[in-house]
């Protein structure tokens, strides 16, 4: 046994291009396979861990899924708001420990503008428990101060102190700004990897006063501008919000809640818990996931088949060595042995550099990616799932090796001795 | 089994033994007997096609015969499992291919080797230092340079090919040496230094040799020529 795993390497030795080749093959198939599995992992991590610590998110009447997008992941417009008066009774109810509103629809270059109150610095949560931190300044405190995302703050370069405009609606390229009221960045919120990297925090007030002169969602005629001290002067309580953050005293609060606010009389609202929405979302992001999957697992196959082709093909330029074999003892299942070592040994060889590979590539490119396109890639520690893509992929080229196997043990049975070309 | 075996039976006995190729209609051979005393030195010779090659798988145990007895060194084959029938090959016999003998990707020692690593009787036979007794051997056929020994077996001549299977053939003292061929591929300068080493060395390990040609002219120095066909008598396609 332990002489026939020296052959074995040996004669994988002896032809190294051809074999090498295969490995490559197999291993790039093998990389890809568990690049997806990470990707997947990574981006399920990400995902799930966007927001937590939050009981109910509650918005105008929608499905919980397109909710929690426009909400949590600023994905899409909410196509109504809600108002004010039910925010507020809402949040006075005895279950109700904290709220965090939230009024989208406005951007600057690109990035979503969130108005909320500092109640998001105290009670929003990501990973488990981790809390927003600043990396510079501090929360805003004027009705025209702004918090900055991370990602943010390194595409535009921009540092505390800073005044930024910001625009009408959420198209990159808006022509509506409202740039007779500019706001000063007050401080830079340290990477989180959620949505609010990109975000710019303005106060609820702020967004209330740069629309406080417009009509019916139009920018207003000269005469009736407002000047932003002017502005600073005025009631800016909001008249309605997109959607709120909601923190119950206890738990068992949260079903009899969500009730509550779904049968609410005077507005049609939802309320959804971000768990459940999320687990949601995740299973229609997770049917891409498993294509994906499934097509890698496709290439894999590819490439398991290329590499029982060219045992197959090394067949018949190798009779001479199966009768060479044959001549000093080796029984015919030796021969067997022989080529399942060979493509284990193939399968062994593309598991692990293909593991080197994007285990190495995600560490390598994981800060490339960032610089580039401002997308967090996370290692996912290594677990069970890709043990188990290795595992599979090292027993399915055994299995494949059967074939060539098989055929080799049957032509040496039958050549004997005689060695044929 | 070995042990009960008959201590003076012959190297090779063959009785009432019949071969068909599968899917051949008429055998290729059929031999009422034939027998190799130990120690013998066997010329086998027959036209191409006349089935010799077959005739030596038959001894070596790698075919079975459609009937009769093959015995070596007193050992009936046919009560041996595959298994052991493998065994006993590579624990008993040596053999020389006409030529390609040797595994492209392995060295000239290793290539040697290959003789016990199949056969722990062998194995045991060549002591602790195999590799010393390898080169023992090839030193013994002339291939003693410390560079030759080295360089990849198919930078080797034929000639030295072949004596490296020699060496292969004869390590750790097999009783029976089949060469089938070995030097249809030499120049008839190598091909008389390769017949005088094979005997010499046939001779100083008391292996039975059993030498298959179609080449009469290499008969000399026999103690015996073999003419298959006179043997064989099945109708052998001419
Ligand atoms: N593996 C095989 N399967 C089927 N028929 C075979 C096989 N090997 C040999 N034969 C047939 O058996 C007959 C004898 O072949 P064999 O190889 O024994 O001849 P030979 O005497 O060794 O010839 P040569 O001198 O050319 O080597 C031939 O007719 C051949 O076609
Ligand atoms: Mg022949």
């Amino acid at each position: 046994m332990k002489a026939l795993f020296g052959i074995a390497l040996r004669s994988l030795a002896n032809r190294r291009l051809t074999v090498g080749l295969t490995i490559i093959g197999l291993t790039v198939s093998v990389a890809l396979l568990l690049g997806v599995e990470q990707a997947r992992k990574s981006a399920r991590e990400g995902f799930t861990q966007t927001i937590s610590g939050t009981d109910l998110i509650v918005g105008a009447r929608s499905g919980p899924v397109q909710l929690l997008l426009y909400s949590v992941f600023h994905i899409g417009n909410a196509t109504n708001q809600l108002s004010w008066q039910s925010y507020e009774e809402i949040a006075a109810s005895d279950a109700v420990a904290w709220t965090v509103p939230i009024a989208l629809g406005d951007s600057h270059r690109g990035f979503r503008v969130m108005g909320t109150t500092d109640a998001v610095f105290e009670h929003y949560r990501y990973a488990r428990s981790r809390e927003l931190r600043f990396a510079e300044g501090e929360a805003f405190a004027g009705v025209f101060d702004a918090v900055i995302g991370a990602d943010v703050a390194a595409r535009l370069g921009y540092d505390v102190g800073r005044e930024i405009v910001l625009s009408h609606g959420v198209a990159t390229t808006s022509f509506l700004d409202h740039g007779d009221k500019p706001f000063t960045v007050t401080g830079i919120l340290e990477r989180t990897g959620t949505p609010l990297d990109r975000s710019v925090l303005v106060s609820l007030e702020g967004i209330e006063a740069i629309h406080v002169d417009w009509q019916q969602g139009r920018p207003p005629t000269p005469g009736q501008r407002v000047s932003a001290d002017d502005a600073r002067a005025m009631d800016l309580q909001p008249k309605a919000i997109t959607a709120f953050l909601v923190g119950l005293e206890s738990r068992v609060a949260t079903f009899g809640l969500q009730r509550a606010i779904n049968d609410y009389t005077d507005e049609a609202l939802t309320a959804i818990l971000p768990g459940v929405a999320l687990s949601e979302l995740w299973s229609v992001i997770a049917t891409v996931e498993r294509v994906l999957l499934a097509i890698s697992a496709c290439v894999v196959l590819a490439g398991l088949i290329g590499m029982v082709t060219t045992l197959l093909t090394s067949l018949s330029e190798r009779r001479r060595e199966m009768a060479i074999l044959r001549a000093v003892g080796a029984r015919p299942w030796h021969i067997f042995v022989l080529f399942m070592l060979e493509a284990t040994a193939i399968g062994v060889a593309a598991a692990v550099l293909g593991s080197a590979l994007v285990f190495g590539g995600f560490w390598l490119g994981a800060g490339v990616i960032a610089r580039e396109t401002g997308i967090h890639l996370e290692l996912v520690a290594p677990g069970q799932s890709e043990a188990i893509i290795v595992g599979l992929v090292i027993a399915a080229s055994a299995l494949a090796g059967a074939i060539p196997a098989w055929r080799a043990w049957r032509t040496s049975l039958a050549d004997g001795l005689s060695i044929r070309l | 089994m070995p042990e009960s075996a008959p201590r003076n039976s012959g190297a090779v006995t063959l009785r009432d033994v019949r071969f068909a190729w599968p899917r051949a209609a008429e055998p290729v051979l059929a031999l009422e007997s034939f027998a190799i005393e130990r120690g013998e030195r066997v010329f086998l010779c027959g036209p191409s096609g006349s089935g010799k090659s077959t005739l030596l798988g038959l001894i070596g145990g790698v075919l079975q015969p459609g009937g009769g007895e093959v015995g070596v060194l007193g050992t009936d084959l046919a009560r041996l499992s595959p298994a052991a029938r493998d065994r006993f090959r590579a624990d008993q016999i040596g053999l020389v291919f006409q030529q390609f003998n040797l595994l492209p990707y392995l060295g000239v020692v290793d290539n040697v080797l290959l003789a016990t690593r199949f056969s722990s009787r062998r194995a045991a036979a060549v002591g602790g230092d195999a590799a010393g007794a390898a080169r023992d051997l090839l030193a013994v056929l002339g291939l003693e340079d410390a560079r030759l020994l080295r360089s990849p077996v198919t930078e080797l001549s034929v000639g030295q090919q072949q004596r490296v299977a020699v060496a292969r053939a004869l390590l750790g003292a097999p009783g029976l040496v089949i060469a089938d061929e070995p030097t249809s591929a030499l120049d008839s300068d190598a091909r008389a230094a390769f017949m005088d080493l094979l005997f010499r060395e046939c001779v100083r390990t008391g292996a039975t040799l059993l030498f298959v040609s179609h080449d009469r002219a290499l008969a000399d120095g026999f103690d015996r020529v073999v003419e298959l066909p006179a043997l064989n008598r099945a109708p052998v396609p001419a």
